[in-house]
């Protein structure tokens, strides 16, 4: 009996399980087999590859390669500066939004829109909004009489991009977010809100001792549902600044995109390679964050 | 601290623009250091009231004082009262000191004085074993200790208690609400209890609010009401097993039922409403009286007989059920099958008109 239900269960399980298979576990298997192969001819032979060997060579070279550190750089910066910002703006927006409830409806919607519309399409229109001269951010800005600022243009800064580029991700995360909050919010018994008026609590210690503690399992999965998406950073580069990615060549280059960049020269020697070790560190980076966020949000998270 | 509530009225409207007034221009006073329950079956407004007064409600009409100040538009906050609330809304990642301190810390009691303040408070409740326990951690009853410990921290003016024990079990009911009564005692503050279980509020109440369809009935200590009911809805409310009412008529001074002779009254002939609680009926061992009936069933528990009596229609008139109930002395030893004689003992007669309200 036992065993007729156990083979069941697999048979339910077989789908996805052979899904990821293919397309999660046996790439990953191999990103990091392909990452140790020498001089990897992917090509050569009829297409059957050629390797010299084995070593750890190609992440020697992707260590002395400064793209990459550009990279890492870039994308460690949009990461932890971008996912703190739009945890919290998105925790506000949500509390704002339950006490409204008459237009809730309506600014629910506005707020989930970027979260059906196209991360490319989206990120040329704030390219156009930084414009230098007809750019919505900068007649903002002049209202406040601050000079224009060169966000995107071919001589911006790394700050300055970076400042857009931040700008850009913060807001397109917010949707998902806004979305998740507010339904966990109404999960939360409108008793312990009654009680803290009684308990003369401010509306700062309400949102700090009450929501954002009865919120929290809900805030440790965006916080790492939304680390791992800005480690992957790629889009919004590539939406804001195209496929040079960066106002100079490469100057907004993430790790995703150095990935990119060495898989399409896949007809050079190696470059497949390097391309699955950037893959790999990328991969450890992420299990890294994720791990230390579950650790450290142990004692903060209340189920 | 007094509460007075002077025409004080909420009114519901439900989706279909239906309004319903939960609490219809209530008068009331509740005198300081007292302990005042407010009873009735659910829906009356009872819990609405108690709403109003703490603040989480907002009244259509009608004015709330405490004492001199008046508060009827001050928000929840600044009320200073201390609130009970049926499911106790403890916060569920605070421990039980955390909990307890939260109102002290919102109220920027300096720090020392609030640690004081809530070790003196956990004692006063019995809970300075529990103060560090998260509130999933304890059993209902210390749940609702910890929920009465964290209202009186903050040295409330008002302590209203929302159903405080309509989520224990009976021991603990009885253990709870004697507890809730000492609690009371020893800090003397004027508490208003909500409850739809009128031996609760009979047992700890200085005294009763009787309301119905968000009108108060009668107010006054729960003896004084329970022998005194204004009307029938307070008489039928209060006591178990509930009273026994029957159709009568008043004919030439004398008090009938069904054509039998019950006792007299100095009211004008009319078709009356009989309350007789089972408790006011005696024995009549001299078989005199024509108030008879053969007994169906009979329940001794300690002291008491409990007779059971069907009734045939016509026979009797009664008005709720089709049998009635009376409370006798063991002593008699009356089995089933007997036929008794019953009298009405003096001043356990209670005349309604045919509206309910007493004659």
């Amino acid at each position: 009996m036992e065993k007729k239900n156990n083979l069941r269960a697999w048979i339910y399980l077989a789908p996805l399980l052979i899904l990821m298979t293919v397309f999660t576990f046996y790439p990953i298997v191999n990103a990091f087999i392909i990452s140790i192969y020498k001089d990897y001819q992917p090509l050569a032979n009829n297409g059957a590859g050629i390797i010299t060997g084995y070593t750890f060579q190609n992440f020697l070279f992707i260590f002395k390669n400064q793209l990459f550190w550009i990279s890492i750089k870039n994308t460690f910066v949009i990461a932890f500066i971008s996912v703190p910002i739009s945890i919290f703006l998105s925790l506000f927006i949500s509390v704002a939004l339950k006490n409204i409830p008459k237009l809730k409806g309506f600014f629910q919607t506005i707020y989930f829109l970027p979260y059906v519309t196209n991360a490319i399409a989206v990120g040329m229109a704030f390219a156009f909004m930084f414009h230098q001269n007809y750019g919505l951010f900068n007649a903002i800005l002049g209202w406040f009489g601050i000079d224009a600022i060169n966000w995107v243009g071919g001589t911006a800064s790394w700050t300055a991009q970076m400042g857009a580029l931040l700008i850009y991700t913060i807001w397109s995360g917010l949707a998902f977010k806004i979305l998740v909050f507010t339904s966990g919010m109404q999960n939360i018994d409108k008793q312990y809100y009654d009680a803290a008026k009684i308990d003369s609590a401010s509306k700062w210690t309400v949102f700090k001792r009450i929501t954002v503690p009865l919120l929290s399992p809900l805030i440790l999965y965006i916080s790492i549902t939304s680390m791992i998406g800005a480690l992957k950073a790629y889009n919004s580069v590539v939406g804001l600044f195209g496929i040079q990615m960066g106002a100079q060549p490469y100057s907004m280059m993430t790790i995703v995109a150095f990935v990119y960049r060495y898989v399409s020269g896949y007809t050079d020697v190696g470059y497949i390679s390097y391309a699955s070790a950037a893959a790999i560190i990328l991969f450890i980076i992420t299990v890294i964050f994720s791990l230390i966020q579950g650790v450290v949000s142990r004692k903060r998270v209340h189920y | 601290m007094e509460i007075k509530l002077q025409g004080l009225t909420k009114i519901f409207t439900s989706k279909n623009k239906k309004e319903v007034r939960a609490v219809d221009n209530v008068d009331l006073v509740i005198p300081t250091g007292k302990l005042i329950g407010l009873l009735g079956p659910s829906g009356c407004g009872k819990s609405t009231t108690l709403y109003l007064i703490a603040g989480l409600l907002r009244q259509n009409e009608g004015t709330i004082f405490f004492g001199e100040d008046e508060v009827t538009e001050t928000p929840p906050e600044k009320r200073g009262i201390g609130l009970v609330f049926q499911n106790y809304a403890l916060y569920p990642h605070m421990t039980v000191r955390e909990n307890i301190l939260f109102p002290l810390q919102n109220l920027k009691v300096e720090k020392q004085e609030a640690i004081q303040r809530t070790v003196e408070i956990a004692e006063l409740v019995g809970l300075q074993e529990m103060l560090d326990r998260k509130p999933k951690e304890l059993s209902g009853g210390q749940q609702q200790r910890v929920a009465i410990a964290r209202a009186l921290v903050k040295k409330p003016r008002v302590l209203l208690l929302d159903e405080p024990l309509s989520n224990l079990d009976a021991r603990l009911r009885l253990q709870t609400r004697e507890e809730i009564k000492r609690i009371q005692r020893e800090t003397k503050i004027t508490t208003v209890f909500v409850t739809h279980d009128q031996e609760e509020a009979m047992s700890i109440s200085d005294e009763i609010v009787v309301m119905k369809d968000g009108v108060i009935q009668q107010m006054g200590e729960p003896q004084q009401v329970y022998d005194a009911p204004v009307n029938l809805f307070v008489a039928r409310f209060l006591g178990n097993p509930q009273i026994n009412v029957f159709d009568g008529e008043i004919k030439n001074k004398e008090v009938m039922i069904g054509g039998m002779k019950i006792g007299t009254t100095k009211l004008p002939d009319q078709k009356v409403t009989i309350g007789i609680r089972p408790e006011g009926f005696a024995v009549d061992t001299e078989k005199k009286s024509p108030f008879k009936f053969e007994i169906d069933m009979v329940e001794t528990i300690g002291r008491d007989t409990t007779l059971i009596i069907e009734v045939e229609s016509g026979e009797g008139g009664i008005l709720d059920k089709k049998t009635f109930k009376a409370i006798v002395d063991v002593e008699h030893r009356i089995s089933a099958g007997d036929v008794v004689h019953f009298k009405v003992k003096p001043g356990k007669l209670h005349l309604f008109d045919l509206s309910g309200s007493i004659l």
